[in-house]
């Protein structure tokens, strides 16, 4: 292993503890944290690559925050990158569920904790949103890929499609949409 | 250390077979460790109110929390690192392939149909999260339901992520401390 791997693996371990402490709300979640972690301030990954390996990382068996923080890893810095961040990510989940689990079984009772966990989960919802809006203006660039985004986010809220099904669906989509072009690049030159 | 494996083992399955994420594997989940005694099922209901309030994943979160009710830290550990172990071999495995093949114009026409697509469903789960933070009561009537504490976190959160550009992590701190003035206060 050289320097510069082991070097990018310790960082991708505390940028990655820390999306751990604050990832509340699920995988999703955590996009703004890794937006601004590692893709505005390390470059490590483009913003459109981000998307990608939320698309994969979906389609496979797992967690999603885990999940993209492995497939992230390794993109960063090979095998001890992938291990770096999903320990990074998975370890402050471990120290609090442990620390409940010894000490304090019924925090939920405790005073405050609601409150303050109202709070989070409007901070989180505003996140959420600004990340939809960020991603959506550097991955959605035509009338297609919104018409696509709107039937995906349609099929989960409205009618509860899984999301496999939908992501099945888009692929398929993708590549139709590519013969389509391809039979018309095609025809023109036949002419 | 049969308890060990056993726990690394356990939790590995249910690490395989859960696709989809979120609240997808909980039937899984349940029927593994209530068939093995280590946990009733109001337990797991009381997993599920403690991974919503805390940060990490509800799969991660019950192989930490019986691992440890079970064997202390160790057996905490053992049953965390059976969860993820079997995702973590496959993602490796498809993100060294996806670096080969993710320039090749099938992939790229599959990937522009996906792109939108996964727009929508991180969308979807915004829309979500909105609605549970912002009208927790909503039924049927939605401003009956509407949570103005939180309306008002809300608008502050929106406001400094996008005109002081603050970091999420210190965004979650002051929502935190907001949600608790907010209900002194108010």
């Amino acid at each position: 292993m050289d320097t510069k791997t082991i070097r990018n693996s310790l960082k991708l371990f505390t940028v990655f503890f820390r999306i751990g402490v604050f990832t509340f709300g699920g995988g999703y979640a955590m996009i703004p944290y890794i937006q601004r972690e590692i893709v505005d301030k390390n470059k490590w990954i483009e913003s459109e690559e981000i998307i990608d390996i939320f698309a994969i990382v979906q389609s496979v068996p797992g967690v999603i925050a885990v999940n993209s923080s492995t497939f992230v890893g390794y993109r960063v810095a090979g095998l001890a990158g992938a291990v770096a961040a999903t320990l990074g990510v998975v370890l402050p989940s471990y120290i609090i569920i442990a620390v409940i689990a010894i000490f304090l079984y019924n925090f939920k009772d405790y005073p405050f904790v609601n409150e303050a966990f109202r709070g989070i989960q409007a901070g989180v919802a505003a996140l959420m949103c600004h990340a939809v809006y960020r991603l959506g203006k550097s991955s959605v660039k035509n009338a297609y890929g919104l018409v696509l985004a709107l039937a995906a986010f349609l099929a989960l809220t409205v009618f509860g499609a899984s999301a496999i099904l939908v992501l099945l669906t888009a692929g398929v989509l993708g590549l139709v949409a590519m013969a389509v072009r391809s039979i018309k690049t095609r025809d023109k030159k036949g002419r | 250390m049969q308890v060990l494996m056993e726990l690394f083992l356990t939790f590995a399955k249910i690490g395989l077979f859960t696709i989809g994420g979120g609240y997808a594997m909980i039937p899984l989940i349940t029927q593994e460790i209530t068939r093995r005694n280590w946990l009733t099922l109001e337990g797991v209901i009381d997993i599920i109110a403690i991974s919503e309030m805390t940060p990490g994943p509800f799969a991660i979160n019950s192989a930490t929390f019986i691992g440890v009710q079970q064997m202390g830290l160790v057996g905490g550990a053992a049953a965390t690192l059976g969860v993820i172990a079997p995702s973590f071999i496959i993602v490796v495995l498809v993100a060294r392939y996806f670096a080969r093949v993710k320039d090749h114009p099938v992939v790229q026409s599959i990937l522009s149909g996906l792109r939108p697509a996964v727009i929508g469903l991180i969308a979807s789960s915004a829309f979500m999260i909105v609605q549970n933070a912002l009208f927790p009561d909503a039924t049927g009537n939605w401003l009956q339901g509407i949570n103005w504490r939180s309306i008002a976190v809300f608008a502050i959160a929106l406001l400094a992520i996008m005109k002081l550009k603050i970091h999420p992590a210190l965004m979650i701190i002051i929502s935190a401390a907001l949600g608790v003035l907010f209900f002194l206060w108010l």
